[in-house]
């Protein structure tokens, strides 16, 4: 790290000028590609299936919001985004408190072994999370966790330990000695100082890997596929793919629920990507 | 501990110095301040180490253990056959199917990827108004949940779908094809899927990789004569260095696992030929839903450790320097 991220100022700031006109068509057929099958998806929503099969690339004609409707009152969906929040929430509580806790020791206490157990844990960072799927399974059914909350909860935190660690120790470490000889005379132990000095002065840090990790709960699809087997559990990526495939004709009612779980996702990150690509300057400087 | 003055805090701030330097910490003292920072250092750190080795370090001990048996996952394994499992995996045509269809999701993001993200991030990073906007749009892909995604692209891809529709709109009508469901296509089309979802996170990574880019250096150059390629040929690309190899870990190690796309895309019948399998869908189509236990771990462990060794190869021949120099070593 160039910088110290604790203190970090932003980029000098110089008005932006118009760019020219190839810029400008670039960037348009860039955004396009990104954004053109999902704006298709939630227009496709306010069309009937006839309408569809009819001409699979038109508009509405008229606009129905019945699909829209019948998704939020008839299905799962409400049951689901709950299970999602409850899953996302639970997880990232459990990797920012533990995370910051383990990275608080790394960066701050001298001790033999120190730097072993940052490898220990850094090591996670090479270990697939996919490849432990089968046995992660087998465990959880032993422990009677199977069709729990914690089934999820607890490997998610437990498999975003590495990268919290790797963001945050520079981060921990970066807080300037003087602060905490401060706080000593100010009567304060080391456990005072991570409360009331690391804690808040580590909020962007801290921030950032919530986001991701509540990003990656929200997003997950394979463990919540085997460990909730009870449909009460779904959560709304399994509840995208039961839709789907439950209601095969109903191809306007899939567009519609495909759109609403698109959503929160939409809606999060739109909120939070200037703190991800902030987080993740961090991560690359070199 | 009511007392205020430094010795609470050694004075190095985390390690006590010599005891002869500091005549006023007693030995019983100093013990004490010992034994509180191990009781600090090991409640701190067990929640999450038990955390981390219950569940990722112990599930991958357990998946060598288990594919060592043919076992239906009721009661304790006890049919010992040793590497069976393992020999009977690689002389599976579906299982080399899903190897190679590995190496196709491996390099070709990895060769598909890279100039598109690098062009769009150069292309973003140049100050115009409305960028931000234009960034922002190029991001939302990749927030976007896989089965999302996968669901979205099967709507637009199967039967007579709207890409098709539009192809014949332009007069490509030859080329439509049966994108999810033939068995020569449907990997080609999945590549697309998953580079359309994940070239954003290239170039949320280049970006930021950009911003580090000092201005003054470019400008210099600039001034000097040097041309816009010239400028991003001769420093920005090579000051990218780090950022680009850490996307290009970060691409493997996710093509390596891929699943969620590949499972909700593909025709069930078409992966269980082997024509979209993965590693993880042939993992999971055999170990959790055949319910061949033994046989699934031995695939768990084949893919574990070909994610792992190409990690550590990755990283002792391209990455070390980076990851050193980058990611972990201390800031200060």
């Amino acid at each position: 790290m160039t910088a110290n991220p604790v203190l970090s100022r932003p980029a000098s700031r110089r008005p932006l000028s118009w760019g020219t006109p190839l810029t400008y068509a670039l960037a348009l057929a860039v955004a396009a590609v990104s954004i053109a099958p999902i704006v298709y998806v939630i227009v496709g929503g306010f069309r009937t299936t006839p309408q569809i099969v009819a001409d699979p690339a038109g508009l509405p004609d008229p606009w129905v919001w019945d699909n829209y409707a019948r998704v939020l009152t008839q299905s799962d969906f409400w049951r689901q985004a709950f299970n999602s929040a409850v899953i996302a929430l639970g997880t990232t509580l459990g990797v920012v408190v533990l995370g910051l806790c383990a990275a608080f020791v790394i960066a701050r206490y001298t001790f033999r072994g120190r730097e072993a157990l940052n490898t220990f844990f850094t090591l996670g960072l090479l270990f697939p999370a996919g490849a432990a799927i089968l046995p992660l399974y087998l465990m959880l059914r032993d422990l009677n966790l199977i069709n729990s909350y914690y089934a999820v909860i607890l490997p998610q935190v437990a498999f975003s330990l590495p990268i919290t660690i790797v963001i945050l120790r520079p981060f921990l470490s970066a807080i300037p000695r003087e602060l905490e000889d401060a706080a000593a005379i100010d009567g304060a132990d080391r456990l005072g100082f991570l409360w009331r000095i690391v804690l808040p002065l580590s909020r962007p840090a801290l921030v950032t890997v919530g986001i991701l990790a509540f990003v990656a709960s929200w997003n997950a699809f394979l463990l919540p596929l085997l460990v909730l087997g009870d449909v009460n559990l779904h959560t709304l990526p399994l509840g995208v793919q039961n839709f789907s495939s439950q209601y095969t004709t109903d191809t306007a009612g899939v567009l519609a629920f495909t759109s609403l779980a698109m959503l929160p996702a939409l809606l999060f990150f739109t909120l939070a990507e200037k703190q991800i690509v902030g987080g993740l300057q961090g991560a690359v400087k070199g | 501990m009511t007392s205020t003055d430094q010795t609470r805090f050694p004075a190095g701030g985390v390690s006590a110095p010599p005891a002869g330097l500091r005549p006023t910490a007693r030995p019983s003292a100093r013990r004490a301040q010992t034994r509180r920072k191990w009781y600090e250092i090991v409640g701190l750190t067990t929640p999450a180490l038990v955390v981390y080795v219950t569940f990722v370090l112990v599930p991958m001990g357990f998946a060598f253990y288990y594919s060592l048996f043919r076992w239906r996952g009721v009661g304790p394994p006890t049919e010992y056959v040793g590497f069976k499992n393992y020999t009977l995996a690689f002389q599976d045509p579906i299982f080399l199917d899903a190897l190679r269809n590995n190496a196709i999701v491996v390099f070709g993001s990895l060769l598909i990827q890279g100039p598109i993200a690098l062009g769009v991030a150069l292309l973003l990073n140049r100050r115009f108004r409305g960028r931000s906007t234009f960034r922002l749009l190029a991001f939302v892909p990749y927030v976007l949940a896989e089965v999302t995604v996968g669901i979205m692209w099967k709507l637009i891809l199967t039967g007579d779908g709207t890409v098709d529709v539009l192809l014949r709109a332009v007069g490509l009508g030859g080329l439509v094809q049966a994108w999810l469901a033939d068995l020569d296509v449907v990997i080609w089309t999945l590549l697309f899927v998953l580079t359309w979802k994940y070239v954003g996170f290239a170039i949320i990574l280049l970006l930021a990789g950009l911003s580090n880019v000092p201005d003054e250096l470019t400008e210099a150059a600039a001034i000097d004569g040097a041309s816009w390629w010239q400028i991003q040929r001769h420093i920005t690309l090579p000051l990218l260095g780090p950022t680009i190899r850490i996307w290009m870990f970060l691409s493997m190690i996710g093509s390596l696992q891929v699943f969620d796309v590949v499972w909700v895309t593909s025709v069930p019948a078409v992966r269980s030929l082997g024509a979209s399998a993965t590693m993880a869908t042939y993992m999971v189509d055999n170990g959790f839903f055949a319910r061949l236990w033994g046989y699934g771990n031995a695939v768990a462990v084949i893919l574990f450790v070909i994610s792992f060794v190409a990690a550590l190869l990755f990283q002792r021949f391209l990455l070390r320097r980076d990851i050193e120099g980058a990611i972990t070593r201390r800031a200060n």
